[in-house]
């Protein structure tokens, strides 16, 4: 299969996802409000008097991150449970690796879109200055999301067909979360925290590795988990 | 069955054995001058460690093969592994905070290395929990491939963190690129430890391994009926 048609494939299953979504909006929202949720609940679990705003916005930002991007994750197979769908996708003349690959950048889409609304809301709700680091903020978001929305994606096509597949999916994906989001926390403290850019460059490499490694793990398994 | 009787002498004598480390170790090597009696810990402790994380990379490269030969063997292999490598990561975390309290004033730190074998050992938690939510046997066993291989990958990833965090906890002392930083009867009692562990997990996955082919001959002819406990 070549690289442009592969391409060309996961975007119309890309596209076919986001236009389900874009036409329901059911989803997008709920993550929406799903994240000021969180986001409020965090300001009554704190002690403003103890730990500084700064001190814990890293955290906050991606506990809710995590949350948000679970649900996300969930919902991509899910469609596809209804009449069969799956069926159908894979009954296409397509190289099943293209339906991964839609998925994935639907996902990534939809998990952006919620971290598109989460980082505004944590400034206001935290006064956290964001916005003399937005470009490596979105950097950083963008590296560490690419890697644990490539594993779950993966993982989602199998829990989906389990029992208890909204509990499985973060029992699976967390422990596979961890490193990335551990990375991202650190750097993320050290951004806010207005030191160099050169002592973040470590953990970005990292999550960057971590990307590769795991994109292309999860390209190559997952017809594994789909072939009947 | 046979293999099942010879994974059953495997632990016999592995169990024996281990009982001769404690003696050993306990009676006939010195004491550490610095940690005292709770070093001795380090005997179990850290050749359990090298078996947990060596039964995740089995897993791994048995699910590899199983993904190219779709041969239930390796399938079944992966998961007594996997089992046996749950054992071992709670031994590991069990005896962890035990030396842990003395050294260190406190049962748990969320120390790099202890965070990971929390996590490994979450790994395997969710490996297992996979293979008991999947009914159908060619499915459970292709999930649990793609599981297992990427725990495999996770654990470069762990270790590589594990460098990068501080940490309280002791840095290897045997297996590192210089020479081995232990006097020589300690280094014995922890080579016959670790050679004991060995044997103690092939006989646990042999033994494991016999128990899931008479669990499938039971299920082929309808006796289990998909109900556990009944086995």
């Amino acid at each position: 299969m070549r690289l442009p048609e592969l391409l060309r494939h996961s975007w119309t299953v890309a596209a076919k996802d986001l236009l389900v979504e874009f036409r329901s909006r059911t989803a997008i929202l709920s993550a929406a409000v799903f994240v000021v949720l969180v986001l409020v609940v965090f300001n009554f679990g704190r002690d403003p008097t103890a730990v500084s705003n700064v001190d814990l916005a890293p955290s906050i930002l991606w506990v809710t991150f995590t949350f948000a991007a679970i649900l996300a994750l969930n919902r991509a197979f899910q469609l596809e449970l209804e009449n069969q769908a799956l069926d159908g996708l894979l009954l296409a003349p397509i190289d099943r690796s293209s339906i991964y690959l839609g998925k994935l950048i639907a996902n990534l889409v939809f998990v952006a879109g919620v971290e598109l609304i989460g980082v505004p809301l944590l400034a206001l709700f935290f006064n956290v200055r964001v916005l003399p680091y937005l470009g490596p903020l979105t950097g950083l978001i963008a590296l560490a999301t690419v890697g644990f929305v490539a594993v779950g994606t993966l993982f989602s096509a199998m829990t989906v067909r389990t029992r208890f597949a909204e509990l499985l999916l973060p029992v699976l994906l967390l422990p596979f979360m961890i490193p990335p989001l551990s990375w991202a926390v650190l750097a993320t403290g050290r951004l806010l925290a207005d030191r160099p850019l050169s002592e973040i460059v470590g953990w970005l490499n990292m999550l960057a590795v971590y990307d590769i490694v795991f994109v292309a793990l999860a390209v190559l398994l997952f017809p594994a988990t789909v072939n009947e | 069955m046979r293999i099942l009787r010879v994974g059953r002498w495997i632990t016999v004598i592995a169990l024996a054995l281990l009982a001769g480390i404690y003696v050993r170790a306990l009676a006939y090597t010195p004491v550490e001058q610095s940690q005292g009696l709770a070093q001795k810990i380090f005997y179990l402790h850290v050749p359990a460690a090298i078996w947990a994380e060596l039964a995740m990379i089995v897993v791994g490269l048995s699910s590899v093969f199983y993904l190219f030969t779709k041969d239930p063997r390796l399938d079944r292999f992966a998961a007594s592994s996997a089992e046996v490598g749950t054992v071992f990561c709670a031994i590991v975390l069990t005896t962890g905070p035990i030396w842990g309290k003395p050294i260190w004033g406190t049962w748990w730190t969320w120390d790099a290395r202890l965070t990971f074998t929390l996590f490994l050992f979450l790994l395997y938690a969710g490996y297992l929990l996979l293979r008991g939510a999947v009914t159908d046997p060619a499915a459970r066993a292709r999930f649990a491939a793609v599981i297992g291989i990427c725990g495999m990958c996770e654990v470069p990833f762990i270790h590589l963190s594990v460098y990068m965090f501080p940490t309280l906890h002791p840095m290897p002392i045997v297996l590192k690129p210089s020479a081995p930083s232990l006097p020589g009867t300690m280094l014995l009692t922890w080579l016959l430890s670790l050679g004991v562990f060995t044997l103690l997990y092939v006989g646990f996955v042999v033994q494991r391994y016999a128990l899931s082919y008479l669990r499938e001959q039971l299920e082929a002819v309808g006796d289990v009926g998909g109900g556990r406990g009944h086995g």
